[in-house]
């Protein structure tokens, strides 16, 4: 014992002083986490955990990091990454009442199963090949098949659309994916914490999966240090998303329900993770402003804030913020510990009703058509309530108002689409492509090859109530070994994504924030996007089931084709009757019978076939045919008899 | 067949040479058997698909559940009586409101849709207009997006449907099953009332579950324009919506632009009617499945619900059944001798026990009859049929309860048990990850537990059109032999050309028919209101001017011209029967139920047809019964003749010219419905009945 003790003394030294070398060497490395909680309209909450992991530049080509995790830092530089988002999605995202129009939502709203998308920082040609070792390297790290988007009918090079111009990005999804803990592991794995403390310890797996809707997000991106001979930094972003409904007791309906953190997610939170620079948990309230004065500067109206008629904290916020339209509770819990943990609750006194913002309009797709031949993919924008509100902001320099709203989609190859019958309805008049369109831009697919890519930008004027977007597609067949296991299922086709580039969303907050990458990430103008569902197209599959048949069938073919070739080939009608006519006598049945069985039995030809003839009966009733017939059928009676009757 | 023929004909040539024999293939004398015992074997191939389709309820197996993923009943029911009052509440109010106000305008829907919202589904109203299927004759096979859109659409009469989707919580939303439920929102009605109490406590129930996977969607359809238009009108407008402005839009106060809802491809779909008392202790649950043209869902499906309403539920589940056949007595008697057949062969080997009771083969024959019936028409048995049209599996399930509609203490049970079957069966559809496709589409049903799949009922049907390619074989020799006699020039001798003269004839009896197929269409476009009685004697007058046209034109083609002129009776028989059997083939794989009562007429028709007088001219007892059955056969294969003696059979006496409107009326649905029942009629069976008649007063 003594001697063990005596050995582990200075490897703990040593341990520490490298510690301290690490710190002195990587300073600048930060890991901040913070969550941010909303009560959704719908009677749900929304809880976004936000990681960031900052690398600076450094000479050390990212060998040794302190908090950053090593296997990202390679991925970055082994693939030349300049920029990548990878999010892992279950359940769709309900853009009417959990918005459309705010940073959380353009951002964390993510298509069903896997999206990936990349920007290289490699020449044009490598750009393909780094891709698909990307893939690869992604699959492993996340337990995901996202190798199957390796294929180079599964992704796309969108240049515009997509809201990045780039022309080294490459964007894939896989909607059929399945999300769960497997793929959560992983990604915890790359916190310096893990789960096993600070926020991220509230991610009690049956609540997080409960939820009716979780997305988790990987987005990193190099950070240029401008000066030569440094690499460039990285900023590696991770998000968790979910959306719970807190079980009540009440059976109100128009109550919304309290909840707290302990009766969402079953755990409470004991102490910040000490590898990070900031720990923070936000609350923030929608529509909540009508009734409150203009500034926070006392006391008593600070308290008022978090403590009145309609509803209760259990915790007091460190910081109250004003936002346009919402207020921001920040509650910093570094001060909670094992014996008084941070386990903020939110009790509703009076029912309160409001609404989320939402996109200037709300896209959806769907299929049209029967049978297995044809089919057309209708995309419907709708008109939505903040769309006059936004309205005024986009005029044309010909004094115009209108939206603009780029979609981008992309169509695997067995959905042959005729891009010449793109049709576009605006309030249910037909338009002509001059008028609405602005920008298409068009690769078709080829088969087995590559998928087909539609890029396009409409300007549709403000006060439009709906338009509609119809393309018409023929389905492909597929050889019979590319179809999955499951082929009755049907074929997916991915997520459309409709971005208003002329809208951007941002929380302005009236005061100047604390370094928090959560809030400066929301401040930050981002893109107002959607994903549209994902689509089920059921092509024509081949009955698996009936190898047997098939088999039995082809077999029945090749035997009657080949049988009746080579009696053509070989048999010579003339000769035979000529022979035939040659012969003088005919011999016996029996005899012949005979012979051939004494022929047989010596293993020699047999003899002298001028002697013998073929017996040809004058009745198709002979004795030996009827001997033959009878035998066949007691044969087969007897069979019969014994195989069933055990 | 052509070359066995010439084979034929060799040998005979080399017999007559005095040549020694060659044995031909056995293939070649097989054939040559068959076809010189043609009379024989037609007897015999004959009586043998009749005894076959008598002894398929002999054949009928078990159901059973194919895809294992469906897995019905393992899971414990969910549904809780805070569920059945939310149904009991609705069903309340509707009676109230009822009992408060004359049925106007769109407040019964507004109810629905407020307990939908309450519920916390997506709501939405979609107006249409009930007329729906016209007849056009190039849109006879098209997808059912061949209903135009009016362009004058008044408002005076336009139906209001409600539907509410849940969306499943953790769904992609790809999938979703579809609930119907009919309803009169103008005179209501209590037991309608009951399906809707039904459907309200499960969706009450599949609001808050957390196992959908699809998303559910439930029809509440405007029964007051039938049954079968709403639920198209509905298909339609969510599968090929016309993104152009429609006039209904406007009409009466609810706004329904632009607020249509989807929920991905329709894995499924369960139309739910409550109707009438049952004449039972039990609840009766009758299931009607098929859809147009006898296409019917995934056996799996019925068996779902069969499953769980016996071992679940504790309903009596039935099938249609034709009654009359019940009661008939030689059917009786045909099901005692199979019982003792079976009987028999249990004593000599315990395990051949195929015999069953003749009780059971009385009900499984007469629901046999009903399905083949059913699929034969052409017309869907109910809403779901509208479903078959865009690939999806859909199933009417009509419940009659054993209580009278105002007894409220039955009433929580009933919707219990009600809902609790539908729970289950959404439960089983939500859990498949493929579409159905493991169990048979081609069945029989002779019970709801018992089906007959394709490979047995086909043997039936092959074996009865067996005789005819044989006969037609047998007779063109015996033709080739007649002209060879009767002409002496040697040039006309060309074997081979033959055929070509009865093949005209045969060809222009055919496009008769056709024309006569498409002539309903332009009968319909005479202005005037015309009665059904008037048009179809417009069309019989028409139809019979036609061919006596056809007849006068086209020298050889009519029974009544000189000797020398006709063809030979027996190379036209030949042709006919070749003809008959191509289109009965045709006809057997588009719809098998049609293909298979058509044989049982036309082939002992086109068997029997012999001329006539020479059979009077010869006064045999043999020839004399020959012809008359032959005439027999013809009377009752005259379409109209046999429509009036089904009629009979089902109880439904009608005589005298009524006959022809009623008859009317019947091929009207039959096209309305786009049946190809309709197109058999008039392109294969009405000519090749032609054909007969004109060999059954052949000159020869």
């Amino acid at each position: 014992m003594a001697c063990l003790v005596r050995s582990w003394i200075p490897l703990l030294f040593l341990q520490s002083f490298l510690v301290a070398i690490a710190f002195g060497s990587n300073e600048g490395e930060e890991f901040s986490e913070e969550l941010l909680l909303k009560p959704l309209p719908d009677r749900k909450v929304l809880a976004h955990f936000h990681f960031e992991n900052r690398a600076p530049p450094s000479n050390s080509h990212g060998r040794n990091h302190h908090l950053f995790p090593k296997a990202i830092s390679q991925l970055v530089q082994k693939f030349r990454v300049k920029e990548m988002e990878l999010s892992f999605t279950q359940g769709r995202w309900n853009h009417e009442h959990w918005g459309g129009f705010d940073p959380l939502s353009s951002m964390n709203a993510k298509p069903v199963g896997v999206e990936l998308w990349a920007v290289f920082d490699v020449p044009q040609s490598q750009v393909d090949i780094s891709w698909k070792n990307l893939t690869h390297a992604l699959s492993g790290l996340f337990c995901a098949s996202i190798n199957f988007l390796e294929s180079s009918t599964s992704y796309a090079a969108p240049t515009w659309g997509f809201g990045t111009n780039s022309d080294k990005l490459r964007y894939g999804s896989l909607p059929r994916e399945a999300v769960c803990t497997e793929n959560l592991t992983p990604w915890l794995k790359l916190l310096p914490c893990r789960d096993k403390d600070g926020i991220s310890a509230l991610m009690n797996r049956p609540s997080v999966y409960r939820g009716f809707y979780h997305s988790q997000r990987l987005h990193l991106s190099t950070v240029e240090s401008g000066q030569e001979g440094l690499g460039s930094g990285i900023v590696l972003e991770q998000t968790l998303t979910v959306v719970i409904q807190p079980e009540t007791t009440s059976v109100e309906t128009n109550m919304q329900p309290s909840w707290s953190l302990s009766s969402l997610f079953g755990r409470k939170v004991v102490g910040s993770c000490v590898l990070a620079k900031s720990s923070n948990v936000y609350l923030q309230l929608e529509g909540r402003l009508g009734h409150e004065s203009k500034n926070v500067d006392t006391e008593i109206e600070a308290h008022k804030l978090w403590m009145n008629s309609d509803f209760d904290l259990s915790l007091k916020p460190d910081r109250v913020i004003r936002e346009s339209s919402s207020l921001l509770f920040i509650f910093d819990i570094d001060k909670s510990s094992d014996s008084e943990p941070f386990d903020l609750g939110l009790t509703w006194k009076l029912p309160s009703k409001w609404s989320c913002e939402q996109a200037p309009l709300h896209a959806s797709r769907f299929l049209m058509g029967s049978g297995n031949e044809r089919g057309a993919i209708a995309i419907l924008l709708k008109a939505t309530e903040s769309q006059e509100k936004l309205s005024g902001r986009n005029l044309t320099t010909d004094g115009r108002c209108t939206i603009k709203a780029n979609i981008f989609q992309i169509f695997p190859w067995y959905i042959k689409v005729y891009y010449h019958t793109l049709q576009i309805f605006v309030d249910q008049q037909q338009k002509t492509d001059s008028e609405v369109l602005k920008k298409i831009n068009v690769s078709p697919s080829t088969d087995k090859v590559s998928s087909g890519m539609l890029e396009m930008m409409l300007e549709l004027p403000c006060e439009v109530k709906s338009a509609a977007i119809s393309i018409e597609y023929d389905k492909g067949f597929l050889h019979i070994d590319e179809y999955p296991p499951d082929a009755n299922q049907g074929f997916d086709i991915p997520s459309a994504l409709i971005s208003f580039p002329s809208h951007h969303a941002s929380l302005d907050f009236q005061e100047e924030l604390s370094k928090s990458p959560l809030l400066s990430s929301f401040k930050e103008k981002s893109l107002v996007r959607s994903y549209t569902e994902v689509l089920l197209v059921p092509l024509t599959t081949p009955d698996f089931s009936m190898p047997y048949n098939v088999i039995t069938i082809t077999c029945t073919i090749f035997a009657l084709y080949f049988g009746s070739l080579l009696n053509v080939l070989r048999r010579r009608i003339g000769e035979e009757e000529r022979f035939l006519k040659s012969q003088g006598k005919k011999r016996g049945g029996l005899k012949q019978l005979l012979s051939r069985l004494t022929a047989k039995i010596r293993g020699r030809p047999i003899e002298a076939p001028s002697s013998e003839s073929p017996a040809a009966e004058s009745s198709f009733l002979s004795s030996k045919l009827i001997f033959k017939i009878i035998l066949v059928a007691g044969a087969a009676a007897a069979w019969q008899y014994f195989s069933t009757d055990k | 067949m052509a070359s066995e023929k010439r084979d034929k004909e060799e040998e005979e040539v080399k017999t007559d040479d005095g040549s020694p024999k060659i044995k031909p293939r056995p293939i070649v004398q097989l054939g040559i058997f068959l076809v010189a015992h043609s009379p024989v074997f037609s007897v015999v191939f004959s009586a043998a698909g009749v005894l076959a389709l008598l002894i398929l309820p002999l054949l009928a197996k078990n159901t059973y559940i194919s895809e294992n993923a469906l897995m019905p009943g393992s899971a414990r029911s969910m549904l809780s009586n805070r569920d059945v009052s939310d149904g009991s509440k609705l069903v309340k109010d509707i009676k109230n409101y009822w009992l408060n106000h004359e049925g106007q305008g769109v407040e019964v829907q507004k109810l629905i849709g407020k307990y939908m919202s309450d519920m916390g589904a997506e709501v939405y109203y979609q107006k249409f207009h009930p007329e729906g299927n016209q007849f056009h004759p190039l849109h006879f096979f098209s997808g059912p997006d061949s209903y135009t859109l009016l362009d004058n659409v008044s408002c005076a009469s336009y139906g209001v449907n409600v539907a509410g989707i849940i969306r499943a919580p953790r769904g992609d939303g790809k999938e979703s099953i579809v609930l119907v439920t009919p309803y009169d929102f103008i005179n209501g009605g209590d037991y309608e009332a009951l399906s809707l109490g039904i459907t309200s406590t499960l969706f009450s129930l599949l609001a808050r579950v957390t196992w959908l996977s699809k998303d559910i969607i439930w029809l509440v359809t405007d029964s007051r324009y039938g049954d079968y238009r709403p639920v198209a009108a509905w298909l339609t407008e969510y599968h090929s919506p016309s993104f152009k402005v429609s006039d209904l839009l406007k009409c009466g106060e609810l706004n329904t632009a632009d607020t249509f809802r989807r929920a991905g491809t329709v894995a499924a779909a369960l139309v739910l009617k409550v109707d009438g008392r049952s004449e039972r202790f039990e609840d009766t649950l009758s299931i009607y499945a098929e859809a147009s043209n006898g296409q019917m869902p995934n056996l799996d499906l019925i068996n779902v619900v069969n499953y769980l309403a016996v071992h679940r539920q504790g309903f009596y589940v039935k099938v249609e059944k034709v009654v009359s056949l019940l009661s008939s007595s030689w059917l009786k008697i045909i099901g005692e001798i199979f019982e003792a057949v079976g009987k028999l062969a249990r004593t000599l080997n315990p395990d051949w026990n195929f015999g069953i009771p003749a009780a059971d083969y009385l009900e499984g024959s007469a629901t046999l009859a009903s399905s083949l019936y059913s699929q034969a028409l052409g017309i869907p048995t109910g809403p779901h049929g509208a479903f078959r049209d865009y690939q999806v599996d859909a199933i009417t399930l009509k419940i009659s309860p054993r209580f009278p509609p105002d007894s409220k203490t039955r009433q929580h049970d009933f919707f219990l048990r009600g809902a609790r079957l539908l729970e289950g069966t959404i439960r089983s559809v939500n859990n498949l990850l493929e579409k159905f496709h493991q169990s048979f589409f081609l069945y029989l049903l002779t019970s709801p537990s018992k089906f007959i799949s394709v490979g047995v009922y086909m043997i039936a049907f092959a074996l009865l059109v067996a005789p005819l390619p044989m006969v037609a074989a047998s007779l063109y020799i015996e033709g080739c032999k007649a002209l060879t006699k009767s002409t002496d020039n040697p040039t006309e001798n060309l074997k081979s050309w033959k055929w070509l003269d009865a093949a005209k004839q045969v060809f222009a009896l055919h496009l008769l028919g056709f024309i006569v197929t498409l002539l309903p269409y332009f009968i319909c476009q005479v202005p005037g209101q015309h009665s059904p009685r008037n048009r179809s004697i417009m069309w019989g007058t028409t139809s019979s001017s036609l061919l006596l046209i056809t007849f006068a034109i086209i020298p050889g083609c009519s029974p009544f011209s000189s000797r020398h002129h006709g063809t030979n009776w027996a190379v036209l028989k030949s042709v006919t029967i070749s003809a008959a059997f191509i289109g009965l083939c045709l006809m057997s794989i588009i719809n098998f139920a049609t293909a298979e009562i058509g044989a049982l007429l036309l082939v002992p028709t086109c068997l029997m047809a012999q001329p006539i007088k020479p059979a009077l001219r010869s006064r045999r007892i043999k020839s004399l019964l020959g012809a008359f059955c032959s005439m027999v056969l013809l009377t009752i294969g005259f379409p109209v003749m046999f429509f009036a003696i089904s009629k009979g059979l089902f109880g439904e006496a009608v005589v005298g010219l009524s006959l022809g409107g009623e008859f009317w009326t019947w091929l009207e649905s039959l096209w309305a419905w786009k049946s190809a029942t309709y197109l058999y009629i008039g392109m294969v069976h009405l000519p090749c009945w032609l054909l007969c008649l004109c060999i059954l007063f052949h000159p020869s």
